[in-house]
């Protein structure tokens, strides 16, 4: 297992999907073949298609408001006293977080299909508020599947879903979360595949939507390396790109210009959902040791049980709060071009009032987890060193869960 | 030699009927009482498919996952679906039984360790819901190995050369599935048509016997009579379901349900 260099990591699968020989792949329901190799057509001739990429890079501008500011955070690297800390600040785009990137592709997609309708899942509701803009912006039909614990949970974004016409189709199976959510909109797509077109809203499923979704978020690195150049003049010699991992999108997005780098130079940490300290469960299939498994349509280390039943997660943060993880990431991880670790609830609710209480910043509870390792790193490293955390999304969602947890404050 | 599966189609064909298959979630609503209900309708189908339940099945309807659920809660292991087919078939060893699942479950089990298990139980055949066709080759070889039939699936969205090439690798049976639907749908397209699809399916080959799935119920049942053989699951997993709401003996409730249905065919 090696990872090539010169090419995306999202085209270093082989013909059966498989990146690394085992994991991706589509292991998805015989209905399916049809609509997932139509849409592998389409994206293939698509991303070559030159008119096609300048309506992607016409919306992303003038719709998503590219590119992202990328800012030092002074306060917060003085007082840590030791690395550099840097944010690119992912939540200014349109909607507050990077799901933006891969639902606006997604309607396009569906337009240049000739689909009217559009359904999506949902954790944090982002993807499906996202969605439920792109949906609106570009004339399409929106369903919005979420689990019944997350629409409690995330009430900020449920309302934006539905303000921008949306339908939301609560999930009361299983844990009523992400995993749930994903697995209704499959067989809500297994029955109309005909004329609705599905998004996955992170790099996990069956192959294509990794693909599409990981060339979507792309975005991000190919911003923050113009910035890294015009900021110091040239990409600096140590930088540690720290983003929080649930499937894995923004983390694929933040990376995918820097995999050819040498580690030694840009090392890439992705943080996981470690849920709540005294609890056993948690969202970290990556660094705390699980098997390979298959969950929704794609093969991935994933939390289950020595059966294959998908295990229970649980994180405080809804948008991390998922058993799978992108296969991309599996293969990161098992060619150690990435190094993945976890942060608790605890740990990234005191990184969140850490990093409100020094910077103009409002990290969501995802990249709060981030910023929790970048806090726990920073002081052991010397100032030459460039920390820089993906703040991949704002925590006006959190409203609620932070009010609860961290008393009165003013948010 | 021929295996159980066809001499079971070649009775039905005799009779003039349809073959009847059944699908129950092994351990729905527990590990003994849906061996009792296993045994109980097979005196009236001609195949019996035994569902191995998985908590996060994106194929199933509502009526399906409600069983599968509420065997996983009750502690049902993969060895105990083993130890079901097993004891099923000592006393009709005669029956075909299918195992039908995700492919999960069969990797973590360990592809080869999962057949050799099929084989001691005397299991007939396998579906593995997504583990589709080119990717299920190297399993589908194994299968036959081991005297194993694997069922290929061919739904209305599968095209014509995908059709060709997914018969060609398939053994005895071919499942048809009626409509784009998880299980347990509302039938939203005629008989007419259905059997229209059908019978492409079965001019290419018509050695292969073809069961029509999903949305089939006693009120759709005798419409597709024409086809080799009918699969009933979510209907029957409903009563299981209404039974023990309402606290009445399963058993006797979907053995009836499932004597309807044959009645509706012959």
């Amino acid at each position: 297992m090696k990872l090539k260099k010169g090419i995306p990591l999202i085209d270093q699968h082989d013909q059966h999907g498989f990146w690394g020989g085992k994991f991706g792949g589509s292991f998805i329901p015989e209905t399916l073949k049809k609509p997932v190799e139509d849409l592998t057509k389409e994206f293939k001739k698509l991303r070559k298609d030159k008119k096609f990429l300048n309506k992607r890079d016409y919306y992303f501008k003038n719709f998503i408001g590219v590119p992202t500011s990328f800012v030092k955070l002074e306060n917060l690297t003085q007082q840590l006293g030791g690395a550099q800390i840097w944010a690119k600040v992912v939540s200014e785009a349109n909607g507050g977080a990077h799901k933006i990137y891969n639902a606006t592709v997604h309607a396009l997609i569906c337009r240049a299909m000739g689909k009217k309708y559009i359904v999506g899942d949902t954790g944090a509701g982002y993807a499906g508020k996202m969605l439920s803009m792109a949906a609106k912006k570009f004339g399409l039909k929106c369903k919005i599947f979420m689990g019944a614990k997350d629409i409690r949970r995330q009430k900020p974004n449920c309302d934006a879903m539905r303000k921008n016409g949306a339908e939301i189709v609560p999930v009361h199976s299983g844990s009523q979360t992400l995993v749930d959510a994903v697995s209704e909109c499959m067989r809500y797509w297994v029955s109309n595949c005909d004329n609705t077109h599905m998004c996955v809203g992170s790099t996990v499923g069956p192959n294509i939507f990794v693909k599409i979704c990981g060339w979507s978020t792309a975005q991000i690195s190919r911003e923050l390396k113009l910035q890294l150049k015009s900021e110091f003049k040239k990409i600096p010699n140590k930088i540690k790109l720290i983003n929080c991992v649930g499937g894995g999108s923004s983390a694929y997005g933040f990376w995918s210009e820097f995999i050819d780098y040498d580690k030694e130079r840009i090392e890439l940490i992705g943080v996981e959902a470690g849920g709540p300290k005294k609890s056993k469960l948690h969202a970290a299939p990556l660094s705390r040791k699980t098997k390979i498994g298959i969950l929704h349509g794609a093969a991935s280390y994933v939390c289950q049980n020595k059966e294959g039943q998908i295990n229970e997660t649980e994180s405080i943060s809804a948008g991390l709060d998922y058993p799978g993880v992108s296969p991309m990431h599996c293969f990161l991880k098992d060619v150690k071009r990435a190094r993945y670790t976890y942060a608790t609830d605890e740990e990234a609710l005191s990184a969140y009032q850490m990093v409100t209480k020094y910077e103009n910043l409002n990290p969501s509870l995802e990249p709060s987890h981030a910023f929790a390792e970048a806090i726990k790193i920073a002081p052991k490293l010397n100032k030459e060193t460039i920390i820089i955390v993906n703040s991949c999304g704002d925590a006006k969602k959190d409203r609620d869960i932070l009010r609860e947890r961290l008393g009165k404050k003013k948010l | 030699m021929i295996s159980l599966i066809n001499q079971a189609f070649q009775k039905a064909k005799k009779e003039n009927r349809p073959a009847l298959l059944t699908y129950t979630v092994a351990g729905d609503n527990t590990k003994k009482k849906s061996l009792e209900i296993l045994k109980s309708i097979s005196d009236h189908a001609d195949i019996c498919e035994l569902g191995f339940p998985h908590n996060t099945p994106i194929a199933d309807g509502g009526q399906i996952q409600t069983s599968a659920y509420r065997a996983i809660k009750n502690g049902i292991k993969i060895n105990d679906v083993f130890s079901i087919a097993k004891d099923f078939k000592k006393t009709k060893k005669n029956k075909p039984i299918i195992l039908m699942g995700y492919y999960n479950m069969i990797f973590q089990y360990n592809e080869n360790k999962f057949l050799e298990k099929c084989e001691k139980s005397k299991v007939d055949g396998l579906i593995v819901v997504d583990l589709p066709h080119p990717e299920n080759k190297n399993f589908a070889i194994k299968c036959k190995k081991k005297g194993i039939n694997f069922i290929q699936l061919v739904s209305p969205t599968t095209s014509k050369t995908r059709l060709k090439k997914i018969i060609k690798d398939s053994h005895d049976m071919i499942y048809y599935i009626s409509m784009l639907s998880t299980t347990g749908g509302k039938l939203k397209v005629s008989s007419k048509e259905i059997l229209e699809r059908y019978n492409k399916i079965k001019n290419q080959n018509k050695s292969k016997k073809i069961v029509i799935g999903f949305g089939i119920t006693e009120k759709t049942i005798k419409s597709l009579k024409k086809a080799d053989g009918l699969v009933v699951g979510s209907a029957i997993c409903k009563e299981i379901t209404n039974s023990i709401n309402r606290r009445q003996n399963a058993v006797t409730n979907v053995t009836s349900i499932v004597r309807r249905l044959k009645n509706k065919i012959i």
